[in-house]
């Protein structure tokens, strides 16, 4: 290693395989055409649109057992598969599968990529057909209401009515509280985990440097990289490194890493990567590049940046959950200090002033904002004994 | 699966004679929960729907598998955050003396609920004057357990305390119930200066003035 990140991806076989996931995903797809465009945020009816999903386990007679899944601002549909183009397992295998606690021997589990991301739903990598090339800022601004309403499409197109449960972390728990506010009626459990009704003045602040770093690329083009066989992968890692540590806390740090110098017995009095944790952090932000796009990056942390539920319902949280009869269970991590545990009360209050049958629970964990990816019994304990009962109550088998 | 949870457990006869308070159907808020034994109860035996609020994950956690909406929190920091006359009924059992702020928590009770129900243990039964007196020691009872260092009474109070203290913030006194150790009402015509020695702990009913 240099003194500065190497980012070969272009050039990758993983990298080419990332960008074909773009308009030709290893997933099923719902394509809707021009004749039913999405109406956005940002004023725009959006037309064609792609949502790219992945199904787990089976829809009952009744199609009441649906479990849908919002992924975070990295994460994609791959919950519980082999990713395409990591090759790893799937991002939440540790929670959804056989016997799991989301357990797809009794519940039919959707996911699908968000509207803006870079795996097969439209986004700014996809290919727009009135061009023939990536949209890139062409797309509208996204918002979270745009991803829900984009996920409420496909749920309309898999012939259910009513959700049993939405659940996710971090973006995801936005989602599930949009899902919430938006279709009351058609939510009948909702799981918000390590998330906020609003995105701090903190994590916008954080959001803005990874934006600034992928913008500063040179190889960003304003944007138009694709076009010009180029990919902003140095700033992409560094927002991507960047990022990352808002993930973990300093224990968990301190304890995976402490001062341990990588591959060597002292410091070089250079600017190699001497410790471990700056070859740890390099390490997270080349491999990023090889499965993100940068414009998505910059989308979806602007959606959550734009994430202000109450902001919708005159500045009372509670109003946008007025006459819910979905079943909250809100759940935040000691250690999370990007989403702190504040953050999940005031959402939790929210849901009292509204009369909402709420539980909510505070995990004990040193592992910060991460948590929610990561082995917890506490947390699989939580979700699994909330869905059985919620389970019960309407009338699963 | 159907986890088979224990119901009311037999020393907390306290908790039956609340339950035996509660009219089909109403709305009810439990404070200190602990694990849901008494909402669980009002369900089966009342059609009760409840809520609770209890500090332990462990508590709460077998609450949310048992099918209950429970928040984990306190007393002092969640009820500010109900709206007003939510519920029919709030009960705070066996849990005033550890609050930060008894006397808003028995307004936030009285402004959420229609009715309050609050047990707690009397300061001013003779055996604790009695240890106190004879031996110059803090009192250790079956009702108050802890010793002095470690004991999460922060603000015991006798019956006589309780009854100024509800005057104070506009309750009236529904019902109060002198109750022996193993939570038995004595006869509800004892008088409070009688009361006051003789009865370990005390369960009051309010309702606010107005």
């Amino acid at each position: 290693m240099g003194n500065v990140i190497e980012t070969e991806t272009v050039k990758s076989s993983s990298g080419m395989q990332a960008r074909r996931e773009a308009d030709q995903p290893n997933s099923l797809v719902a394509q809707f055409s021009a004749s039913d465009p999405l109406p956005l945020d940002a004023g725009v009816a959006f037309q064609p649109l792609t949502v790219a999903y992945q199904t787990y386990g089976a829809l009952n007679a009744d199609k009441s057992n649906a479990v849908l899944i919002c992924h975070a601002l990295t994460g994609d549909q791959h919950v519980a598969n082999t990713h395409p183009v990591t090759g790893k397992p799937g991002w939440w295998e540790i929670m959804v599968g056989p016997g799991k606690p989301i357990d797809t021997d009794r519940y039919f589990v959707i996911c699908s990529n968000v509207l803006g991301g870079c795996l097969g739903t439209t986004g700014p990598a996809s290919t727009n057909p009135a061009t023939g090339e990536a949209y890139g800022l062409e797309l509208p601004i996204i918002t979270i209401r745009d991803m829900v309403r984009a996920q409420a499409k496909l749920i309309d197109r898999l012939g259910i009515d009513s959700l049993f449960c939405v659940i996710g972390g971090s973006m995801g728990g936005m989602q599930v509280l949009q899902w919430a506010a938006s279709y009351p009626d058609r939510v009948f459990s909702a799981i918000p985990i390590a998330t906020a009704a609003r995105h701090s003045a903190q994590n916008i602040a954080f959001h803005e440097v990874g934006r600034q770093a992928i913008m500063a690329d040179p190889e960003w083009h304003g944007g138009r990289y694709l076009a010009r066989q180029a990919i902003p992968a140095k700033g992409l890692a560094v927002a991507r490194m960047a990022a990352h540590i808002t993930y973990l806390s300093e224990p968990a740090l301190q304890r995976k890493f402490g001062r341990e110098l990588q591959d060597r017995e002292r410091v070089t009095f250079g600017f190699d990567a001497d410790f471990q944790v700056e070859s740890y952090l390099r390490h997270q932000g080349v491999s990023f590049v090889e499965r993100f796009d940068a414009n998505s990056y910059l989308y979806m942390t602007r959606a959550m940046d734009y994430f202000d539920l109450a902001g919708d319902h005159g500045g009372v949280l509670a109003r946008s959950f007025a006459g819910t009869r979905t079943r909250f269970c809100v759940i935040s991590f000691s250690s999370d200090w990007l989403f702190p545990t504040i953050d999940s009360r005031q959402t939790v209050h929210a849901l009292n002033a509204a009369n909402a049958a709420v539980s909510f629970v505070e995990l004990a964990s040193d592992k910060g904002h991460d948590a929610f990816l990561l082995d917890e019994p506490e947390l699989f304990a939580t979700v699994r004994g909330f869905l059985e009962a919620a389970a019960r109550i309407r009338g699963l088998a | 699966m159907a986890r088979q949870i224990p119901l009311i457990p037999e020393a907390r006869v306290d908790l039956l004679l609340i339950a035996d308070m509660i009219e089909q159907g109403a709305r009810v808020l439990d404070v200190g929960c602990g694990d849901g034994a008494l909402l669980r109860h009002l369900r089966l035996q009342r059609g009760v729907e409840g809520r609770g609020v209890d500090m332990s994950w462990a508590n709460v956690n077998t609450c949310v598998a048992g099918g209950l909406s429970v928040v984990q929190g306190n007393a002092d920091h969640d009820l500010g955050t109900y709206p007003d006359q939510a519920f029919d009924v709030v009960i705070l059992s066996q849990t005033l003396q550890a609050t930060a702020n008894p006397r808003d928590v028995l307004t936030h009770m009285l402004r959420i609920g229609k009715r309050a129900i609050v047990s707690f243990p009397n300061f001013a039964h003779w055996r604790i004057r009695w240890q106190i007196l004879a031996w110059g020691r803090m009192p250790v009872t079956e009702t108050i357990g802890y010793r002095w260092y470690d004991t999460p009474n922060i603000h015991l109070c006798t019956i006589r305390d309780f009854v100024e203290l509800a005057g104070e913030v506009g309750a009236r006194i529904e019902r109060a119930l002198p109750l022996d150790r193993l939570g038995r009402p004595f006869r509800e015509t004892l008088p409070v200066s009688i009361a006051n020695i003789m009865a370990p702990q005390a369960l009051f009913v309010l309702t606010k003035t107005s």
